[in-house]
């Protein structure tokens, strides 16, 4: 068996130096600017070979969306049926078409939606949504979406853990990540004979930055008018940074707040709802709704490995038996 | 190879009768069954092998994945996550397709260094190379215009970037751009010839491939010793079952790779920027090709000056479109008459350090190229106090130093008229750049094919094996002689 092992060596060795060439590559990649994001401190449940997604938290997670993220972001690509699909957060054994669930039909008749066919008499109706139906959008399109957020465009969260770098990571860093309140001040100053108002971060005190510190006296970052400061957010703070603009802080400003407060949702499974729990249940709600086919990924990849791993000792033995006789 | 002698036999009437008319089963067995191939190939000669079953995973993904693509600016990102996620392995198909081009460029890469190390390029296989180039450079523009499907940003961008480089020829460069994109600017008729060229080319591909194996079975494999075959009975050994089953050995760890990625790993290889719809109005902050375009990336990105009429953008194009062109004249550059690297040297030391120098290229070109390459290295920021002077001019004072450089910057500014307008910013202190380095590693990189011709006069070469059949017995003799160790 050493010699499979050996001659196994010698062919991933070739594979080995190229795969080293892309990693080498890859190394440039990271987002510029902002913290790297980081995983929950018990990590991720659906990470690793044989990982899935928690469906409890799942569960959870979807009440955090619909009550907190879904008053601002669509999730245009997600069906109410998706919710029952197998490796869904309500999946049920009983109804292997998630349109016969009545669980899933519940939770979307909860949803107010236009009609995207127009009934008998060609209009649209404002009618309950079915398990067929798309997520209702809280924005009829973008120009309202905008127009409602002081000119940002809340992105849609269908696959927004594949579009940004750290993925459900940093969905969790990005809600957990705001400086606290204790930290913001508000400075009144007087300028050209009107009273000017700005909210400015006291960076000594955002420990959460960890090994960042300013370590020059005090140090204060101006939040522009609707606009956050979060070390996670890509961006730039230098030209809001009232100090060395060499020790700038990392992250940047995004025109979404702090959702996020203690019990703001009220979990029907009795769970405390701290900062903490929300954040890492709607992230990993996103995460499914991003990749809701991971669990049968890992599997039929499982099967996949074990198949091409007996083939492979197959032929090592097929090749050991016809080349027997030839020196080479 | 060519001019071996069939040894086919038609074994039933009706083999007899085909033979006659197409001889399409003797056709098959001379060309994979009883080809004799040299017995001394290694592994870096699977990857043929491994390229084939590349080209036949994506061609029948593609096809099944074009079934349910929609090509149109509103629908086709919905389109690829509708695959992903309502048509029955779906995800699957497209998981494969899609790390299925990175597959088939690292095993391309591999195939063409095998090339330039053992020499297979020399007469007389001078076309075969060719023919290769040619798939390369398809292969290339399939990938390029498969990426623009899933219209995500980093598609329409990067499209975006490799069209413009067609306006930077001089005369007819903005004409040409406008009629390969079909208007002013990408639009719905862009994607829609993509789309059809992107399912045309692979099928362009597969028509090189097979001229590419004929050309391959006129002279025979060339092998690690560059020996050519002298004794068909001594030197060599039918291809089947001899190399089909160690080919296959391979492909079956190939795919073992192949599956990781798939199935562990599908977005690993890929850029977060592409899972964004396409937005014509916001461009990413970072625009960046696909790993396997990178190193040529890095060259176009390193030519920052002009050259008499010629504008930095032309020539970058130009050092771009020559970094492949070179690859087709390596037969006439190389001038040694001694095929294998194993018997040159230093022509080998010059290798490996191209080899390097191309893996360089791909770093430089997915890095900003402002950014210093060793950051530890770069000294610290000086700070620069803008401002207005008493006479109106522009002023500005520079501050270098720790926290005490900050400390007098404020002060200054503290003695500074609200008037003088004062702003206080970080200059980042002279580091070695990545364009510095792309620039360097280019030269370098067009440097190995001219020193490939200067080596091949003079270099002094190692013995030659006098056969292939002398070179494998060589090789086992030092094992059986081995010396007694002292008691």
């Amino acid at each position: 068996m050493s010699q499979v092992m050996r001659e196994t060596m010698k062919t991933f060795r070739i594979f080995a130096i190229s795969l080293a060439g892309l990693a080498f590559a890859g190394l440039a990649y990271a987002a510029g600017g902002a913290k790297h994001a980081h995983a929950p401190e018990d990590g991720w449940p659906f990470e690793g070979v044989t990982g899935s997604y928690d469906k409890a938290s799942l569960q959870r997670g979807y009440q955090v969306y619909k009550q907190v993220c879904s008053s601002c972001h669509s999730m245009k690509l997600l069906s109410y049926r998706n919710l029952g699909e197998d490796g869904g957060p309500f999946y049920d054994p009983a109804f292997p078409n998630p349109n016969d669930n009545p669980f899933v039909k519940a939770l979307a008749a909860e949803n107010e939606i236009i009609s995207p066919t127009p009934n008998d008499a060609g209009e649209f109706d404002l009618r309950p949504a079915t398990a067929a139906d798309r997520f209702r959008s809280p924005f009829p399109n973008d120009a309202a979406a905008r127009a409602a957020n002081g000119g940002a465009l809340p992105p849609d969260l269908s696959v927004i853990t594949k579009a940004r770098v750290g993925g459900a990571s940093y969905i969790y860093s990005l809600l957990t990540g705001y400086p606290d309140f204790a930290m913001y001040e508000d400075r009144i100053t007087q300028e050209n004979g009107e009273t000017v108002y700005t909210t400015v971060i006291d960076m000594a005190k955002f420990e959460k930055l960890g090994e960042y510190m300013p370590h020059h006296g005090p140090a204060y970052l101006i939040q522009p008018a609707g606009q956050y400061y979060n070390p996670f957010m890509a961006g730039d703070t230098k030209s809001n940074y009232l100090g060395d603009p060499r020790h700038a802080p990392p992250g940047g400003f995004l025109a979404m707040g702090p959702q996020l407060t203690d019990g703001r949702v009220e979990y029907t499974d009795g769970t405390e709802a701290t900062i903490d729990q929300m954040a890492i249940d709607v992230s990993q709600f996103l995460a499914w709704a991003g990749d809701p086919k991971l669990q049968a990924r890992k599997e039929v990849g499982l099967a996949t490995m074990i198949y091409l791993g007996i083939l492979t000792i197959l032929l090592w033995f097929s090749y050991k038996q016809v080349w027997r006789k030839v020196e080479h | 190879m060519s001019g071996h002698e069939s040894s086919y036999t038609p074994n039933s009437a009706f083999e007899r009768w085909l033979d006659k008319r197409l001889p399409i089963i003797r056709f098959a067995n001379d060309t994979v069954v009883s080809f004799p191939t040299p017995r001394n190939l290694n592994y870096w000669y699977v990857f043929g092998g491994i390229l084939a079953v590349c080209l036949m995973i994506q061609i029948i993904t593609g096809v099944i994945l074009a079934m349910h693509y929609e090509a149109s600016v509103d629908g086709a990102f919905a389109s690829v996550e509708r695959i992903m996620r309502d048509v029955p392995f779906g995800w699957l198909l497209r998981y494969i397709h899609a790390n299925g081009a990175s597959m088939f460029f690292i095993a391309v890469y591999i195939h063409m260094f095998r090339g330039l190390y053992y020499g297979s390029y020399k007469a007389p296989r001078e076309v075969l190379w060719i023919l290769g180039c040619i798939i390369y450079l398809l292969m290339m523009a399939t990938a390029f215009l498969g990426y623009m499907l899933p219209w995500g940003q980093m598609s329409y961008h990067g499209a975006n970037v490799i069209t413009g480089l067609f306006g930077a020829i001089p005369l007819v460069g903005e004409s040409l751009q406008t009629w390969i994109l079909g208007g002013p600017s990408i639009g719905n008729q862009t994607l829609q010839r993509f789309f059809s060229l992107h399912y045309l080319l692979p099928f362009m591909i597969a028509a090189v491939v097979i001229l590419h194996i004929w050309a391959l079975h006129v002279p025979g494999n060339n092998n690690p010793t560059g020996v050519e075959v002298q004794d068909i009975e001594k030197d060599t050994v039918p291809f089947h079952p001899y190399y089909t089953v160690k080919d296959g050995f391979a492909i079956a760890i190939f795919l073992i790779m192949f599956a990781v990625f798939v199935f562990y790993a599908p977005t690993v290889l890929g850029h977060a920027d592409n899972y964004i719809e396409a937005n014509p109005l916001v461009t990413p902050s970072h625009i960046v090709p696909e790993w396997y375009m990178l190193p040529f990336y890095a060259i176009l990105r390193a030519i920052t000056f002009d050259l008499g009429p010629i504008d930095a953008k032309l020539l970058g194009v130009i050092f771009m479109f020559a970094a492949i062109a070179i690859l087709f004249v390596v037969p006439w550059l190389d001038t040694s008459k001694v095929k294998s690297m194993r018997y040159r040297p230093v022509a080998r030391q010059f290798f490996l350090g191209f080899v390097f120098v191309c893996l360089l290229l791909g770093w430089c070109g997915a890095a900003n190229p402002d950014d210093p390459v060793i950051p530890a290295l770069q000294g610290e920021a000086s700070l620069v106090v803008s401002y207005t002077d008493a006479g109106g001019a522009a002023a500005s004072s520079t501050y270098r130093g720790g926290d005490e450089a900050y400390a007098a910057a404020e002060a200054f500014i503290a003695t500074l008229p609200v008037a003088a307008k004062a702003s206080l910013e970080a200059v980042p202190a002279p580091a070695f750049q990545f364009r510095h380095l792309s620039l360097i590693l280019t030269f370098l990189y067009f440097g190995y094919f001219v020193l490939l011709f200067f080596i091949g006069l003079s270099e002094k070469t190692k013995p030659l094996p006098e056969s292939i059949h002398k070179s494998v017995l060589k090789a086992r003799r030092p094992k059986s002689g081995t010396a007694v160790p002292a008691e």
